[in-house]
């Protein structure tokens, strides 16, 4: 059913009991012409595109759980495109113009919200850093303003301009903003199913066929499949996958919390964070302030980070806000990231034939969801990367052809 | 939050201490015959066990003296830890079981 204002209007009079599912739960085949481990957005995402630009239908999406359940549902929901590599710059940029257009392609409400995103600098350190990285945005061809304390003041009325934290200026991304997650799971896996895919959750993959370094078959907890082309995007999982099939993959991984608010009335319109103190915060459609803190140092499975975290994020917000500090915490969580030592993805062929991953992106893989599934879906398609994608192939580490956005990604890590 | 067992001034809150990484790599002995692969792998590529991890911090703001610990990566049991130079009981494979 084409989702529109008219199937709205006519599905509340008949009472909301004719809306299909947005999916099938079909069985799981015994071939296919090629799997996706990994149900979140990237994956999903691949699905999708391998249908929709390479004709390619007959495709199973293994989820281990439930579709959008790691993190794709569990980030902080922002958009931006404020990196210093023009590697990065490319492939996030992208990303942009396509969430731009993306809700008419899926015929899905993915709350696209463009609301402006700013990078807030504390002392001379952070003045010279915005500074470089808008220089090399506008060398980028990516929108960034440098704007003034008083400007900043504009954007948040209610903001601390000389406290413990002074705000000496801001790195203004206009097209920054935010983005139903879930949202972005569900929109595509309706579409991805509409083409044709099987989307097959509660299937954990189990191991690999290997004959002769080309992959012929993929072993899961419903039985075995036999296909020759095997995308891999299972976040921190991939490196637990690549050693099934005898590889590494140079991915650590650790915990990422964020703290969700109370609903409050409208009182913050754009997203603002802030490198030196690492308050990250916005604020949701439903009214709830979204905060975003750092990871832990330590490998970690656990999906709970330390507390001296959360109190780092919580006195820097006050401090900056103190507007907020009468407010409740609702909700308190911690996601594992995929971190790589140069903090840039991999998207990326293997040494086992047939099997491509698209992992590694650690904090910020959000944004990037329609640039990683379009990419992956290219290289299981063609076996070749896509321009956009090539510079993040594994080898980088034996070449020493880097992608450092280490300490210039635009959080602190 | 960790509460670490720096082997020179006992149980301390993780917030004094910073992290080295996986213990136990060595640096290779004849740097010039290495390949490209394999330094890519020496600098680059580390564990990521669900399980048992023996990894090196440093007790920065206290003796600043680096050590091992095991510790398990999902549930953040602590096993022990080790002066840099000592062995320490390896884990037997039961243990070593992702649960």
């Amino acid at each position: 059913m084409r989702y529109s204002a008219f199937t709205l209007a006519r599905e509340a009079i008949l009472g909301h009991k004719n809306w299909p599912k947005m999916w099938r739960s079909p069985e799981m085949k015994s071939s296919y012409d090629a799997v996706i481990i990994g149900g979140g957005g990237h994956g999903l995402a691949a699905a999708y595109y391998l249908a929709k630009l390479h004709g390619i239908t007959n495709v199973a999406v293994l989820e281990k759980s439930w579709i959008g359940g790691g993190n794709t549902g569990r980030n902080t929901t922002v958009i931006r495109s404020n990196y210093l590599q023009k590697e990065s710059a490319a492939l996030y940029d992208e990303a942009i113009d396509m969430w731009g257009t993306l809700e008419n392609e899926l015929n899905f409400n993915l709350m696209v919200s463009p609301r402006g995103l700013l990078h807030l600098a504390h002392n001379t350190h952070d003045m010279q850093e915005i500074g470089r990285r808008a220089h090399a945005m506008y060398m980028h061809g990516v929108d960034a303003e440098l704007i003034t304390p008083e400007q900043v003041k504009d954007w948040i009325p209610f903001i601390r301009l000389n406290g413990r934290f002074p705000v000496m200026g801001a790195l203004l991304q206009r097209r920054g903003g935010t983005i139903r997650h879930d949202a972005v799971a569900w929109g595509y896996a309706r579409a991805a199913d509409s083409l044709g895919i099987d989307i097959i959750q509660n299937c954990d993959v189990t191991g690999f066929q290997i004959e002769s370094g080309k992959v012929v078959g993929v072993e899961t907890s419903k039985g075995p499949i036999r296909t020759n082309r095997v995308g891999i995007a299972a976040a921190a999982h991939s490196t637990e996958l690549a050693e099934k099939a005898g590889f590494r993959l140079p991915i650590e991984a650790v915990p990422l919390q964020a703290l969700v608010s109370d609903p409050l009335k409208p009182v913050m319109d754009c997203v603002a964070l802030s490198n030196t103190v690492h308050a990250y915060l916005s604020q949701s459609d439903k009214g709830e302030l979204v905060i975003g803190g750092g990871t832990d140092p330590q490998i970690s499975w656990g999906q709970r980070g330390g507390f001296f975290e959360v109190e780092n994020m919580i006195s820097a917000v006050l401090e900056l806000y103190p507007i907020f500090s009468k407010l409740r915490m609702m909700r308190q969580w911690g996601g594992t990231v995929d971190v790589t030592p140069d903090r840039s993805p991999l998207i990326s062929k293997t040494p086992v034939d047939g099997i491509y991953v698209d992992c590694g992106w650690g904090t910020g893989g959000f944004k990037a969801t329609p640039v990683g599934g379009r990419s992956l879906a290219h290289m299981i398609a063609t076996d070749r990367p896509d321009h956009l994608s090539a510079p993040y192939s594994i080898d980088r580490y034996f070449t020493g052809a880097l992608i450092d956005e280490g300490s210039a990604s635009a959080v602190a890590h | 939050m960790l509460l670490l067992d720096c082997p020179w001034c006992g149980k301390r809150d993780q917030t004094e201490f910073s992290y080295g990484g996986e213990a136990h790599i060595d640096r290779p002995i004849k740097p010039v015959e290495k390949s490209d692969s394999d330094w890519g792998q020496y600098v680059f590529f580390r564990a990521n066990p669900k399980g048992y991890h023996r990894e090196r911090w440093m007790h920065a703001q206290g003796c600043r003296r680096w050590f091992n610990l095991m510790r398990h990566t999902v549930t953040n049991e602590i096993k022990g830890s080790y002066k840099p130079g000592e062995t320490f009981p390896p884990v037997s494979p039961k243990e070593n079981q992702n649960d």
